[in-house]
C-alpha cells in the first residue's frame, strides 16, 4: 500500500513537471500550426519514458547523488588534507567534462568554424588537433573552476566579487577575441554542467560549507556551478585569441 | 512490431551511452574513496541502488527526449520560424520584428516548459529548499528560473530578427546583475549565480539551439554561424536576474506585510507584531 502511494506521489510530481510541455506542443500543433502529428505512437512511447525516467532519476538523486556528495565532503573535512581535497575537486571537474558528449560535439563544430575562418589550417588533422585542444582546455578550466570554488568555500571569499570580476574579464576578452569563437566560447560554458555533475557538485559544496565552522551552507555552499560555467568561457576565448595570433 | 524492436535497440544504446558518461565520475569517486579517504560510505546499499536508479532514470529520460520531444520540438521550431508561416504570404525581406509574434510566444512557452522539466535544476532546487529550511521553495525557485529562461528566449529571438549585436544585451544584462547583487538579500546571490549555469542543460539546449539556428537560417541577412549561437548565452544570464528578482519581491512583500501588521497593531492598540 505504501509503495503504491509512494509511486503515485513520485509520478504525480513528475507529471506536473511535464504537463506544460504537453500543453504547449498540443496548443501549437493543433491551434497555431494546425497540422496532424506524425508518429503519434512513437511520441507517446517516448513521452512515457521521459516521465518514468525523470521520476526514477529524482529518486536516485535523493538516494545516491546527494548522500554521496555529502559523505565525500564530510570525509574530506574530517581528513583535513587541503591538497587531497583540491586534487579531488580538480579530478571531478576535469573527469566529468573531458568525456562529456555535448562538449565533444561543440569542439568539433568549433574546429570546423575556425578552419573555415582561416584561423587554423583546414584539413582533418589540424581540425582534430584543434578540437582536442579545445576539449582539454575546457576540461582543465572546469577542474580549475572547482578548485577555486572549493578554496572559496574554505576561505569564505564573497562569491559576487569573484564572479563579477570574472565576467568583467570575459567581457574584456570578448572584445578582442575573433568573432567566430565567441558563440562557441559562451556555449562551452553552458555544456559543461551535466545532469549528474550538478547534483554531485552541489551536494559537495553544501556539505563542505556545513562541515566547516563559521560557513553558512546557503551563502558558501552554492556557487561551484557558477565557477564551472564561467571559467570555460574565459579559457576558450584565450585559446581563440592565441590561435588567431598564431595564424 | 518492428517499431518496438527498433525502440528497444535505441533504448539499449542510450543506456550504454549513459553508462559511459557515468563511468569517469564513478572511477574518480571510487579511486578517492578507496585510495585516499579509505572510509566506508554510509548506507552503501542504498547508494548503490540509487546509482542504478540514476543511470536507468537518466537513460530512459534521454531516450524519451530523443524520440518524443526533440523531433517534435525541432519540427515546430522550423515551422514557426519559416517565413512562409510568419509572413502569411508576405515576402521574407519585408517582414518586420513584430510579424514574428507566434515565434516569440513559442520561444517563451518552450523556454518555460523545458526548464521546469530540467533534472539538474530540480536537483539544485531540492537542495536549496533543504538548506534554506524551506524559506526558499523548490517550486517557486524553478518557476522563477523558468520565467528567466522564457524571457531570455524571447529577447534572443528578437535579437536575431532585428540583427542587433549580442554583446549589447550581454552587457546590459550584467549591469542589471551587478546592481541587483548590491541590493538583493545576501542569501540568494550564490544560488542565483548557480541557477544560470544549471538551466542550460539536457532538455533546454537542443531545442534552444534548433530555434536559434532555424531563425538565423531563415531571417534574411543572418548567419547561422554567428547569430545562431548566443541564445544559450542569454538563457544562462536571465535566470540570475529572475532568481534575485524573485527573492527581492519576496523580501519586499514580507517587509510590507510587517509594516501593515505593525500599523494595524498600532491602530488597534494591540500587541500584535
Amino acid at each position: 500500500m505504501g509503495a503504491i502511494k509512494g509511486a503515485l506521489s513520485l509520478f504525480g510530481g513528475t507529471l506536473r513537471d511535464l504537463a506544460p510541455i504537453v500543453l504547449i506542443v498540443a496548443f501549437f500543433q493543433l491551434i497555431v500550426l494546425r497540422q496532424p502529428v506524425d508518429n503519434l505512437a512513437e511520441i507517446a512511447i517516448g513521452f512515457l519514458f521521459v516521465l518514468i525516467g525523470l521520476a526514477i532519476f529524482i529518486r536516485g538523486l535523493e538516494m545516491a547523488l546527494f548522500p554521496l556528495g555529502e559523505a565525500l565532503a564530510d570525509a574530506f573535512a574530517r581528513k583535513g588534507s587541503l591538497i587531497w581535497l583540491l586534487l579531488f575537486a580538480f579530478a571531478l571537474g576535469f573527469g566529468t567534462t573531458v568525456a562529456e558528449p555535448a562538449l565533444i560535439a561543440v569542439s568539433q563544430e568549433a574546429a570546423k568554424v575556425m578552419a573555415a575562418a582561416g584561423a587554423i589550417d583546414p584539413g582533418a588533422d589540424s581540425e582534430a588537433g584543434y578540437a582536442k585542444a579545445l576539449r582539454y582546455t575546457v576540461a582543465v578550466s572546469v577542474g580549475f573552476a572547482l578548485v577555486i570554488g572549493v578554496l572559496r568555500i574554505l576561505e569564505g571569499w564573497p562569491l559576487q566579487w569573484l564572479i563579477i570580476g570574472g565576467y568583467t574579464i570575459v567581457v574584456g576578452l570578448t572584445t578582442v577575441a575573433p568573432a567566430e569563437i565567441i558563440g562557441i566560447a559562451y556555449d562551452s560554458g553552458a555544456v559543461t554542467t551535466s545532469t549528474i555533475t550538478v547534483p554531485l557538485v552541489t551536494a559537495l559544496g553544501v556539505g563542505l560549507a556545513s562541515a566547516i565552522k563559521g560557513r553558512n551552507p546557503m551563502i558558501e555552499g552554492f556557487g561551484l556551478i557558477a565557477f564551472a560555467s564561467l571559467m570555460p568561457i574565459a579559457f576558450v576565448l584565450v585559446l581563440g585569441i592565441v590561435a588567431g595570433a598564431w595564424a | 512490431m518492428t517499431l518496438l524492436i527498433e525502440l528497444a535497440e535505441a533504448l539499449l544504446a542510450t543506456l550504454v551511452t549513459t553508462l559511459t558518461d557515468v563511468a569517469p565520475i564513478a572511477a574518480i569517486l571510487l579511486g578517492f574513496q578507496l585510495g585516499v579517504l579509505r572510509q566506508r560510505i554510509p548506507n552503501l546499499r542504498q547508494v548503490l541502488i540509487g546509482s542504478v536508479y540514476v543511470v536507468l532514470g537518466l537513460g530512459f529520460f534521454l531516450f524519451g527526449l530523443e524520440h518524443a520531444l526533440f523531433p517534435v520540438g525541432k519540427v515546430m521550431a522550423a515551422q514557426l520560424t519559416d517565413p512562409a508561416f510568419v509572413g502569411g504570404g508576405k515576402p521574407a525581406a519585408e517582414l518586420v520584428w513584430h510579424d514574428y509574434y507566434w515565434t516569440y510566444l513559442f520561444a517563451f512557452a518552450i523556454g518555460f516548459a523545458t526548464t521546469i522539466a530540467e533534472p539538474a535544476l530540480i536537483a539544485v532546487a531540492l537542495k536549496a529548499q533543504e538548506v534554506s529550511g524551506g524559506t526558499i521553495r523548490a517550486r517557486g525557485l524553478r518557476i522563477a528560473v523558468a520565467l528567466g529562461v522564457a524571457v531570455s528566449l524571447v529577447v534572443g529571438t528578437f535579437r536575431i530578427v532585428t540583427g542587433t549585436p549580442l554583446y549589447l544585451y550581454m552587457i546590459a544584462g550584467y549591469v542589471i546583475v551587478v546592481v541587483q547583487t548590491l541590493y538583493a538579500p545576501r542569501m540568494i546571490v550564490p544560488l542565483a549565480y548557480d541557477s544560470g549555469g544549471v538551466t542550460t542543460s539536457t532538455v533546454t539546449v537542443p531545442l534552444v539551439a534548433a530555434l536559434g539556428l532555424g531563425l538565423a537560417s531563415t531571417v534574411p541577412g543572418r548567419s547561422p554561424l554567428l547569430d545562431g549561437f548566443g541564445m544559450i548565452a542569454l538563457a544562462a544570464l536571465f535566470p540570475i536576474i529572475a532568481v534575485m528578482g524573485y527573492a527581492q519581491i519576496g523580501d519586499w512583500m514580507a517587509k510590507r506585510n510587517l509594516r501593515t501588521n505593525a500599523r494595524n497593531g498600532a491602530s488597534e492598540g494591540g500587541t500584535s507584531t
